[in-house]
């Protein structure tokens, strides 16, 4: 009942939480679905869109402007992995990998230390943990904006060249896309979006942290695993884009919804990621066993009529 | 229309797979030549036609396709010249694309992109009489995914996309090669139709010789990377499978060494 009671109080800061995070999962979901491309970008850029709105907030900067500046850091740091893919020709998993390490010593520049207070206090924050249900409102209010902004991005010509770039990009090139071109602006978009919620993450936490942006990528994906099976199962086939994206930030509610609870029941806050990586590990092994059940070579032996010479069991 | 000036091609160069692909290989197409093209293993048959595409840069010669010099533009800035059927039916479409999108990106060939809808209401209603004509029942499906469709719907699809939009040059590359003989059959006059409608300039490599002497108005032979045999006209239209094998053997001084081909020549 104790246990109860505090979940149900936590819910609003899990919710708000979740939203923010949200939005760092709809840039995931931009790179890991859209256009397939394995993005580790993200868990440096979080942490240059948290620095910035802080360093900006502290020395008296507009709110509005300080996020628009943590979304053009994030943009940046999307441009250098597609840069560096495209122009280099690193392999996209390392491009972002290179990329996130540096930005930890941009990050660290930044800041001039490993960490910053921006306190509510002092500053008239978009939100705050302090008050947790104006947050939560006002973090709906932003996922639900950037969601109907993308659905109209990705209804255009230039939405269009991203999603035949992902999917097929030897007939976006037939059809005269340029596909490094494509792949830029939406590595650009997607860290835009994920500096943006570094942004508001550091004023929702009080603080930019160095470390803020450490396993993000992971809970990024499990926001948009979660959300992808969870919306397959409510809308089938009617799982249309709007409803994608929606479900890429619910997901990213359920995760700290779901990791609160565990939090609740005895697990160490030391031991946060350890949960993060066996929930995607779940939410990738499940689908992959649940189909391997189905058909296997055991299952192929054991129906397999008897016969001479039978090396099955062997 | 097209025009290709001594162009050669070397793979893999300085290396023990070294390959010379294309050796000064020259053709002149006037507008409205349907030119198939046949020649055995490693001929550059395919090799050609990805030398118009840009699929990578020439070492040397030129591309000139209506009286632009195309030699050093990268494929997806030569894409607004040119229309292209693959292979494979995965090639050529986008899989978790609906058809009407993908119809909609192939309109757009060569065109700047920007930020208007993707689609319109008007071309709607456009590819729906358009997809009519393909006779598969495709028009009622136009909010479907590409990927639910059999090899042979989408190479239809592919046809009628890289047509959307009138190519210069349409490249046909062993496009029924990966389906069964009827669906094959099916797309191959379905190509005869469309190339005849819009008077359409084409090039098609394909194994198949009776399929290379019953289409187009001209064929063309090749063998380690050159052209070896250009017929067209009247001559072309006496042309049999014994006398391309004969001519062959002739020019080449062996025998035909594509074991599709002639596999091909017996069931037909």
């Amino acid at each position: 009942m104790n246990v109860l009671t505090t979940f149900l109080n936590a819910l609003p800061g899990n919710v708000s939480q979740g939203l923010i995070w949200g939005i760092l999962a709809i840039g995931v979901f931009i790179t890991y679905k859209i256009l397939d491309f394995p993005d580790l970008t993200v868990d440096g850029s979080i942490g240059t869109g948290g620095a910035v709105a802080v360093m900006l907030i502290t020395n008296d900067c507009p709110i509005w402007l300080a996020l628009l500046c943590a979304f053009a850091a994030g943009c940046l740091a999307g441009l250098v992995t597609g840069l560096l893919n495209t122009a280099l020709g690193i392999p996209g998993i390392l491009a972002g990998i290179l990329t996130q390490l540096a930005l930890y010593s941009v990050n660290l520049d930044i800041m001039g230390q490993s960490n910053r207070p921006v306190s509510v206090d002092k500053y008239p924050l978009v939100l705050s943990s302090r008050y947790a249900v104006p947050a939560m409102i006002k973090s709906m209010l932003i996922v639900a904006v950037i969601i109907a902004i993308l659905y109209w991005f990705f209804g255009t010509e230039y939405g269009f060249t991203i999603r035949a770039t992902g999917c097929n990009s030897n007939m976006a090139r037939a059809q005269g896309i340029s596909t490094k071109k494509s792949t830029v602006i939406a590595l650009i978009l997607s860290n835009g979006l994920v500096g943006l919620s570094g942004g508001l993450l550091s004023q929702y936490q009080g603080f930019a942290d160095v470390n803020m942006g450490r396993g993000a990528i992971v809970i990024g994906l499990a926001a948009v695993i979660i959300g992808e099976v969870l919306g397959s199962v409510i809308f089938r086939k009617r799982f249309n884009f709007v409803a994608k994206l929606a479900f890429a930030a619910i997901g990213a509610i359920i995760y700290f919804l779901v990791l609160q609870l565990v939090m609740l029941l005895g697990l160490s806050s030391s031991n946060n990621k350890l949960f993060s990586a066996i929930v995607v590990i779940i939410f990738l092994a499940v689908p992959y066993l649940r189909n391997s059940s189905k058909t296997s070579f055991k299952k192929a032996a054991k129906n397999a009529a008897a016969v001479k010479g039978d090396v099955n069991n062997a | 229309m097209l025009e290709l000036i001594n162009i050669k091609k070397t793979f893999n160069l300085g290396t023990i797979n070294e390959k010379k692909a294309l050796d000064g290989v020259s053709i002149k197409l006037d507008e409205g030549d349907f030119v198939t093209i046949i020649g055995g293993n490693g001929a550059g048959k395919s090799t050609t036609l990805n030398a118009v595409a840009g699929v990578w840069p020439t070492d040397s010669g030129s591309i000139i396709i209506g009286g632009n010099n195309i030699t050093g533009l990268p494929e997806h800035r030569r894409a607004k010249f040119i229309g292209r059927v693959f292979q494979d039916p995965m090639t050529g479409t986008a899989a978790t694309m609906e058809i009407q999108e993908n119809l909609a990106l192939a309109a757009r060939r060569g065109n700047p992109r920007g930020l208007r809808w993707g689609i319109t209401k008007k071309e709607r209603e456009e590819y729906h009489e358009q997809l009519k004509m393909l006779d598969l029942g495709l028009e009622d499906r136009m909010s479907s995914k590409v990927g639910l469709l059999s090899g042979g719907q989408r190479q239809a699809l592919t046809l009628l996309m890289a047509t959307l939009k009138k190519p210069e040059i349409l490249l046909l590359d062993e496009h029924t090669a990966a389906l069964d003989p009827k669906t094959a059959a099916k797309v191959l006059e379905l190509s005869d139709k469309i190339i005849a409608e819009h008077n359409l300039t084409a090039m098609m490599v394909t194994h198949n010789m009776s399929d290379a002497i019953k289409h187009g108005n001209r064929l063309i032979m090749m063998n380690e990377g050159r052209i070896i045999y250009d017929v067209k006209g009247e001559e072309k239209k006496k042309l049999t499978v014994d006398i391309l094998l004969k001519k062959f053997e002739e020019v080449s001084g062996k025998a035909l060494s594509n074991d599709r081909m002639l596999f091909s020549k017996e069931t037909d």
